[in-house]
């Protein structure tokens, strides 16, 4: 769809505040509705968005399918990391309460660490699965 | 003012899902799945439930509609016409929905205090988080610390799904230039 002006104006103008709107999110799930999984979405969304406009060849390059992977697998780690860091400060499994000195500080610590977890993985797995299925070419054209 | 927003919301619904169903062009029918979806989310926002219905716009009307579009970028656009009739189908989907129905009599009446779940871990949920956690979002706190080995779960699974979508669509490109080069 690269050769719509008005598609790829609104879309260059659209993509860094759906991105901006996705940290957003993120950052303030703590006080208003939304966290990492709705910010991942969104993250993943302003990347289709893109992809959709410009063309998966465009997007491939900043979005790279082999970083995507390790950032999906280091979301999961991250998330399973601060659980089992919990159990090495002398707590149970995803007790952020020992990570600080102070409990609450700790659990803020924790749930800024396993928001993240969840952000990196949504975002970047939902961006893979969107490749998968828009890299495929049509099966009359193999 | 609410109840009347609800019927309005609901028709919307039974109408899009009468189009779905009646439509034959499978283009319309991802479009309308996605204002589904985006019906339901204000749904969710009438209950109160705005994590919920944020997820369900975010996910059900952006993401899976592109994904959905994607898939019929590869199989067309066209619904093939079916031959068998329409006899068993139809009353499988009703006698569902009669049992569906009859099961909405045992549940609690929407939104009571005295319901079973407002009684069980929530008022020591909303007691407690303010000094425990000490954010004010206390669906963020019951999600990430709470029931954090819920949504560690959550987030092994959508990893598991991404893994299985790229094993079977994503490893197709290698395994052609393999053939090409007579492997």
């Amino acid at each position: 769809m690269s050769h719509h002006l008005i598609l790829r104006v609104v879309a260059k103008f659209l993509i860094p505040l759906i991105l901006v709107y996705g940290l957003y999110v993120h950052f303030h799930g703590e006080v208003s509705p939304g966290g990492g999984f709705q910010a991942g979405v969104l993250v993943a969304s302003a990347f289709i968005l893109h992809a959709l406009i410009f063309g998966l060849n465009k997007t491939r390059p900043i979005a790279r399918p082999g970083v995507l992977k390790a950032i999906a697998a280091g979301g999961v780690l991250l998330y399973g990391g601060t659980g089992v860091a919990g159990m090495l400060f002398g707590g149970e499994f995803l007790h952020y309460g020992v990570l600080a000195a102070d409990p609450v500080k700790g659990q803020h610590l924790g749930i800024i660490l396993i928001e993240l977890g969840v952000l990196f993985t949504v975002a970047s797995v939902m961006l893979l699965i969107f490749y998968a299925f828009a890299g495929r070419q049509k099966p009359e054209a193999q | 003012m609410d109840s009347l927003i609800d019927v309005v919301l609901f028709a919307f619904l039974i109408v899009v899902a009468l189009a779905v169903a009646r439509g034959r062009d499978l283009f319309a029918g991802a479009m309308l799945f996605g204002m589904f979806s985006l019906l339901s989310a204000g749904l969710f926002l009438i209950m109160d439930a705005a994590d919920v219905a944020f997820t369900e716009a975010a996910v059900g009307a952006g993401v899976s509609t592109v994904l959905l579009v994607a898939a019929l970028s590869l199989i067309g656009t066209e619904e093939r016409a079916r031959r068998r009739s329409n006899f068993l189908p139809l009353a499988i989907v009703v006698v569902t929905g009669a049992s569906l129905i009859w099961g909405t009599f045992d549940l609690p009446p929407f939104g009571d205090p005295a319901n079973p779940p407002n009684h069980h871990v929530v008022p020591r949920y909303l007691e407690k988080s303010g000094e425990e956690i000490g954010i004010p979002n206390v669906v963020a706190s019951v999600l990430a610390s709470y029931r954090g080995f819920d949504t560690f779960g959550e987030v092994v699974v959508i990893f598991a799904a991404g893994v299985g979508v790229m094993l079977l669509l994503g490893g197709r490109k290698r395994h052609r230039q393999r053939k090409e080069r007579g492997l």
